[in-house]
């Protein structure tokens, strides 16, 4: 499906999803806990089929006190690619799981609640992937430091 | 509402499942992270009944580097060299999934010779990391023979790659804008003696482990993944392919000249241990196939269009290119801010997600069956981790 398309194909699933600009994909901004619908939806409707999570993560604007979750989905059949992203509160960044839907979640979920410390609500085994358990702080974020740290150029 | 954060220890801790009066006690094993069927160090702990796995928790990290946190500290060129270190035997790929995004967000033109000598790479590197697959695995069953045959045949690309590259593993070659370097004079003449002496090698490949009764019974019916579940757990590369799905970015999406060339995408149908061997033995041959037609037909032109830039500028913004490695879809997300390091750079590795279908694939079989499993998904471990 052709871009324009598909993204009005999304919007009629979920009315409030926005277009996120300085995408080269189609990007739709979704609120949190419209999530795990949408995205059911996404994978079982017969035109969209997005039945893989290509990858997940986020990223940290440290600017805007928000932590961007991005979702690239796939349809393998169908060959057409869909962004969604969710804004949380870098503070108390807690969006539900999609491991119900897509069960690769499990671990980029983990991987990112290891790097940025995002909590997955209802997530079955949430916890770090890469770092020991006793860990502190969360390494991919911009305030981040340690003692081990290369200097940031400029 | 409050989110529970577990720990190791906590998750393998849990009480016994076991149903059968037949069952024993159950209890954990660690494999690795100094297992030789592990390749490298990925540590792998396993819920056992007697032999059968009950239950199978990687744990990663043990080569955690942080490239992405490096990433963000140097400019595009930079990271470019540091994704050599992932999958190290598809360098390659590795340099052309962020050459084709950086390309592709900052709009920078190539042409059809660096498109030729980028495809005919990659497809050589295709052929070298199936070689050192198809000896690992052979020694993972117990075959000591094919490791010396696959690492035999593997030293000639390596030759070649030396010749006009100057590294052997991780290489740098293919950069935003262009290819690092000309082909060597002697690269056309060198890759036709390879591709004559592989094709002569290749029946001895099917002799040794293909038509071997014992390979065959160790493989099949081993390690089954469904094609909708090998979806849903994210598996691509041969993995998802071995399982029924044709899910080829070289065909679905094609980059370099892969939409010029003419070859075969093998499926298998059971998504067994043995379609996934099936499956990559084919691809060698559809690697040789996409090399011979290239070969003659290398356009002329300059291997950079441009003088290239220490730095890139990239639009600010989301970008995502994806490339087939040997071992499946390789992505990487880009997000630019509109200065010359990204934002925030992520790579979708292939291995990542294949391992995840570990735990579907092994549990209810053997500790030997494992092994087979685990050496039939080809990891890489430091692409897992990265």
């Amino acid at each position: 499906m052709e871009a324009p398309n598909l993204i009005a194909a999304v919007q009629a699933l979920q009315p409030d999803a926005t277009v996120r600009a300085q995408s080269d994909r189609p990007t739709l901004i979704v609120p949190a806990h419209a999530l795990v619908a949408l995205a059911t939806r996404l994978r079982d409707d017969p035109a969209l089929r997005f039945d893989l999570l290509e990858t997940h993560t986020a990223v940290d604007w440290l600017d805007e006190d928000r932590l961007e979750l991005l979702y690239l989905l796939t349809s393998v059949p169908l060959g057409h690619h869909l962004t969604l992203s969710v804004s949380v509160d870098r503070d108390a960044p807690v969006v539900p799981t999609l491991c119900k839907v897509y069960p690769i979640a499990e671990w980029l979920e983990r991987e990112a609640y290891d790097m940025f410390g995002i909590l997955y609500d209802d997530h079955p085994d949430l916890r770090r992937l890469f770092l020991e358990d006793d860990w502190v702080g969360f390494p991919l974020r911009k305030d981040y430091e340690d003692d081990f740290m290369l200097e940031r150029p400029e | 509402m409050s989110v529970h954060v577990s720990t190791l220890q906590a998750r393998i801790s849990g009480e016994s499942t076991a149903s059968s009066p037949l069952s024993t006690e159950e209890y954990f094993v660690n494999m690795g992270p100094q297992h030789p069927s592990t390749h490298g160090v990925l540590r792998l702990v396993l819920r056992l009944d007697g032999e059968t796995v009950r239950e199978v928790v990687p744990v990663l990290g043990y080569i955690h580097r942080g490239i992405e946190k490096m990433g963000e500290h140097g400019n595009y060129r930079q990271f470019v060299h540091l994704v050599d270190r992932m999958d190290y035997l598809s360098a390659l790929a590795n340099n052309w999934a962020v050459t084709m995004v950086v390309e592709k967000a900052a709009k920078m033109e190539t042409n059809d010779r660096i498109q030729a000598i980028r495809t005919l790479v990659c497809e050589l590197q295709r052929i070298q990391s199936h070689q050192l697959w198809w000896g690992v695995f052979g020694m993972d069953l117990g075959a000591f023979t094919p490791f010396f045959y696959g690492l035999r045949d593997r030293e000639q690309i390596c030759d070649i790659f030396e010749k006009t590259i100057g590294a052997r593993l991780t290489m740098n070659y293919i950069q935003p804008g262009g290819v690092m370097y000309d082909i060597h004079p002697d690269f056309v003449k060198d890759v036709k003696a390879f591709l004559t002496y592989f094709k002569s090698k290749m029946p001895e490949y099917d002799a040794l482990m293909t038509e071997n009764v014992i390979i065959q019974e160790r493989l099949r019916g081993i390690g089954k993944l469904s094609a909708e579940r090998a979806i849903a757990l994210g598996a691509t590369g041969p993995v998802l392919r071995a399982s029924g799905v044709a899910h080829d970015l070289r065909k679905s999406e094609p980059y370099g000249l892969y939409s010029q060339v003419d070859f075969d995408v093998p499926v298998g149908t059971t998504g067994d241990c043995w379609d996934r061997y099936w499956v990559r033995m084919e691809e060698m041959r559809q690697s040789v196939r996409i090399v011979e037609q290239l070969i003659d037909n290398i356009p002329e032109g300059k291997t950079f269009l441009v003088k290239p830039a220490a730095k890139i500028k990239v639009p600010a913004g989301v970008h995502y290119s994806h490339v087939e490695t040997a071992r499946g879809v390789l992505g990487v997300l880009l997000v630019s801010n509109g200065k010359d390091a990204p934002y925030r750079i992520h790579c979708r590795t292939p291995n990542f997600n294949n391992l995840w279908c570990i735990g579907e694939m092994a549990t209810g079989g053997r500790i030997g069956d494992l092994v087979a499993t685990l050496s039939s998904i080809d990891i890489v471990v430091p692409d897992i981790d990265r």
